[in-house]
């Protein structure tokens, strides 16, 4: 069986096996995206330092809307030929990816890069996993932008 | 009828508990749900899933439905701000 292209996993996440997953025999540009946990943050009043983070999905619909990125990907950028998408759940230490993004095109200039920017951001926007931040006194669960168009919060 | 309430990260937190069913008088909407539960968490901001599509208060459900409270996701950039995708066909049952 070949691997998904879109999975949530407790595992930790590999560069190499994502670029396999993406490989086809006529694409050969393949950009990828890792996003990593930071450790320190700028912020106006210094830096905010942070010991681990904790993610939790809402795993099969996490895996559905991937699938729709890709699914938006192929439409708006017809040449790309793979696109693959994996996020860590549960704890995940400084400097490791939580987040890997690759899309292959059989040449550069054929959508890779701008499709890969395209997933990571869509991803933030639709994609159900949530971050807790923990430091050594405290941890927050990280809400983002209220997206009006979805919040069910108050009789419209 | 009776429906499955799934809640997620803060709003898990926040309600105490992580899922549970819940009995609900025919053709009860997602808004009627929340009401009857969760009135507390009324005015936070959160959004609604039923069965993994985004769905709103006026979403009618059905027997069996599982109805997720997902609070707000990161958030992206004005480079792919774009309506919600569209939900597949509809649900056979």
């Amino acid at each position: 069986m070949s691997p998904k292209l879109f999975e949530i996993t407790d595992q930790p996440l590999s560069q190499d096996d994502i670029l396999r997953r993406v490989s086809r025999p006529d694409c050969g540009g393949v950009v990828t995206f890792a996003g990593n946990v930071r450790g320190s943050t700028a912020t106006v009043e210094g830096s905010r330092e942070t010991d681990f983070l904790v993610y939790e999905a809402y795993v099969p619909m996490a895996e559905k809307m991937m699938a729709r990125i890709g699914d938006e990907i192929m439409e708006r950028w017809p040449l790309v030929k793979a696109v693959s998408m994996l996020h860590r759940i549960g704890r995940c230490d400084i400097e490791e990816p939580t987040v890997l993004i690759a899309v292959a095109t059989p040449h550069r200039s054929d959508g890779c890069f701008e499709a890969c920017r395209y997933a990571i951001e869509r991803l933030k926007e639709i994609v159900p996993i949530w971050k807790q931040e923990n430091w050594r006194d405290g941890e927050v669960w990280v809400e983002g932008p209220r997206q009006p168009d979805l919040d069910v919060s108050e009789t419209k | 009828m009776n429906v499955r309430l799934i809640l997620f990260a803060g709003l898990r937190q926040a309600a105490g508990f992580k899922n549970e069913s819940v009995a609900l008088p025919a053709e009860a909407t997602v808004g009627d749900l929340l009401d009857k539960r969760l009135p507390d968490l009324r005015g936070r901001t959160f959004y609604v899933a039923v069965n993994e599509e985004f769905a709103q208060r006026d979403t009618v459900l059905q027997d069996g439905d599982e109805v997720a409270l997902l609070p707000p996701v990161s958030g992206g950039s004005s480079l792919t701000r774009r309506p919600i995708p569209p939900a597949p066909p509809a649900r056979q049952n």
